[in-house]
């Protein structure tokens, strides 16, 4: 064997983090499954909110008129500018949308692949965070907004339609939009650390939408369990007329939640492949 | 260079990796060699950092692998060909690692072009056989033009073709001086690819020498006789204290040699169709080794 050249060394560019964010955007954009996902996320989540509206304008009758202020002041045109069941639906899709994210690498193997191209994995979890924050909360943005835009159209042809300058109803439109990229979150962290599909799904059902209706108000340490639950969060931040039951929670207390979920998800799935074999 | 020292690696209760300590040195292709489930792909991992030792150290290039923010550019690496996404295309598969390194775009089309995959670039990976899979995940590893190059199992699916051209290119990519190190079951993949050898079985090291060294081992001799009274001459060499195993009516004899075999045949009035003296392959070289090393584990606690 001749050796005909010096081994060669090799030289490279100062890394940057924003090449990550590039090629995870690659990763998700390139898979026809991530449209279909969201697209068909979307179709069904505004489907609810205008299907709601357009049963109340339908069934709607000029004798009903007289109620129309209570209509308002009951804080019902926002409730159908999202609905429960649309949230209920958005929850379970993104939860399953954002652990997807990571779960494919896993499933196919790729996630070795990533690693040795990119030994710092701190860093490729948190572009891949990036990534999947950013595009489920212009995805939220478009989804709620777009229902509120529609059911409110569809509300007013009886009058009764409010706008975003309305009082509570800006805080319904991003309430409900922050729960795509925040449940998209959870379903990143809670995939990242079970690895497995099957399970991942059933824990991401249990923790977004199991424990928040399990967990009643009529207890004390229930009550605050469920409060701190990302569903009933929403619930409170977009209930305009709040009638508390037993254990009131402010507005302030409920954006908390969203805030700690946000932070807690996004370092678990950071910080859980560093020690782990890959 | 690649070194590796006193490298353990437990799993649970089964040990995959046992103190092994070899350097693979640049400037030539290295075989990997050890039967299934010996401890390479267990190895390789350790290398790139993506599984810690249990004990001992593997360094690339004088640091451990991990301590690099990016790899390509230091070790370009197929571990499993079927582990990609089938969803992607060829080209977002690459252009992907390649933007996480900051490697140009215009790497990814020259490293399709290179592994011959230019025109089926745009498909989705789904549809590709498992060969033109395997020239995807060499395309991957060439993408950082790194001086450290590691294959595991990278000959398996591919047609005879295709063997020559990964042979061709291994070559080629040692003489540039590059280090390279791969893997495989078969000592008959290594002995047309490899000029060194690292052979282990059930995780410890067997052999670590030229092919020239390893093949010496084999050079055992055995003689191929060919008889109708196949029983008659085979108890007839046993009683001289020779090895004999049939195969049909042909006996590989060890421990005889060709003259001595006719003798006692024409003695005994049994007639010979064929009579010939073989050396041992490098394939019986290395069974007869791992054979050996099984054998002095099997009785002990692992
Ligand atoms: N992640 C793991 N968890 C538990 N055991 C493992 C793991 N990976 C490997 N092993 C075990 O370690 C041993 C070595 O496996 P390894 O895959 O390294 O062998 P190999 O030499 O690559 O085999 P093959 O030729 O079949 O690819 C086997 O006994 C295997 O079962
Ligand atoms: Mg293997």
């Amino acid at each position: 064997m001749t050796m005909t050249a010096a081994h060669p060394r090799a030289t490279e560019p100062r890394p940057r983090f924003s090449d990550l964010v590039a090629a995870e955007w690659i990763k998700l954009r390139s898979l026809r499954s991530t449209w279909l996902g969201y697209g068909a996320t979307a179709l069904a989540v505004i489907g609810f909110n205008v299907g709601t509206a357009y049963d109340t304008y339908h069934y709607w009758s000029e004798e009903d008129a007289g109620d129309r202020a209570d209509f308002v002041r009951d804080g019902i045109p926002l409730q159908e500018a999202f609905t429960g069941n649309a949230a209920t639906v958005m929850v379970l899709a993104l939860g399953a949308l954002g652990a997807m994210a990571v779960l494919g690498e896993y499933a196919s193997g790729t996630i070795r692949t990533a690693f040795a191209a990119v030994p710092a994995r701190r860093s490729v979890m948190a572009a891949k965070a990036v990534v999947v924050t950013a595009v489920t909360a212009v995805f939220g943005a478009f989804v709620a907004g777009v229902s509120f835009a529609a059911t409110q159209a569809i509300l007013d042809r009886r009058g009764l339609g409010v706008s975003l300058g309305d009082p509570g109803a800006l805080r319904v439109v991003v309430a409900s939009a922050l729960l795509a990229p925040l449940c998209a979150l959870v379903g990143l962290a809670l995939g990242t650390v079970l690895r497995q599909t099957a399970a991942t799904m059933i824990a991401s059902v249990v923790v977004l939408l199991v424990l928040p209706v399990a967990l009643t108000d009529g207890r004390h340490w229930s009550a605050v369990a469920s409060h701190s639950t990302l569903y009933q969060a929403w619930n409170r931040l977009v209930s305009v007329a709040y009638h508390p039951l037993h254990y009131p929670w402010t507005i302030a207390g409920a954006w908390t939640v969203y805030a700690v979920w946000a932070v807690a998800a996004a370092v678990i799935a950071v910080a859980a492949v560093h020690r782990r074999d890959q | 260079m690649i070194e590796v020292k006193q490298l353990t690696k437990r799993y649970g209760g089964t040990t995959a990796v046992k103190d092994l300590t070899f350097t693979v040195d640049p400037g030539q292709v290295t075989g990997f060699l050890g039967p299934n489930g010996s401890g390479k792909s267990t190895t390789l991992r350790m290398i790139l950092g993506l599984h810690e030792p249990t004990s001992g150290t593997v360094t690339v290039e004088g640091r451990p692998f991990r301590s690099r923010p990016r790899g390509l550019r230091h070790v370009g690496s197929l571990l499993d060909a079927q582990e990609v996404h089938g969803g992607r295309s060829a080209v977002a598969h690459l252009s992907a690692l390649a933007r996480s390194n900051r490697i140009p775009r215009r790497r990814v089309d020259e490293v399709l072009e290179r592994v011959g995959l230019a025109e089926v670039a745009g498909r989705r990976i789904g549809g590709f056989s498992l060969g033109m899979k395997q020239r995807l995940g060499i395309a991957a590893a060439l993408l950082g033009d790194a001086p450290v190059l590691l294959f595991d199992e990278p000959l398996n699916g591919l047609d005879p073709e295709g063997v020559k051209w990964v042979r061709d290119l291994f070559r080629g990519l040692a003489a540039e001086g590059r280090t390279v190190f791969v893997s495989s079951h078969l000592m008959s993949e290594m002995e047309h690819t490899a000029d060194q050898l690292i052979v282990i079985g059930r995780g410890e090291l067997i052999a670590a020498e030229s092919l020239e060294e390893f093949s010496a081992r084999g050079t055992r001799q055995s003689v191929m006789v060919g008889t109708p009274d196949t029983e008659i001459l085979r108890d007839l060499l046993a009683a001289e204290g020779a090895a004999v195993r049939a195969d049909g009516r042909l006996l590989t004899v060890t421990g005889l040699s060709a003259a001595r075999v006719g003798e006692i045949a024409l003695v005994h009035r049994v007639p010979l169709h064929h009579l010939s003296t073989r050396s041992g392959s490098l394939e019986e070289a290395f069974m007869e080794l791992t054979a050996d090393s099984v054998q002095y584990l099997a009785g002990e606690p692992r």
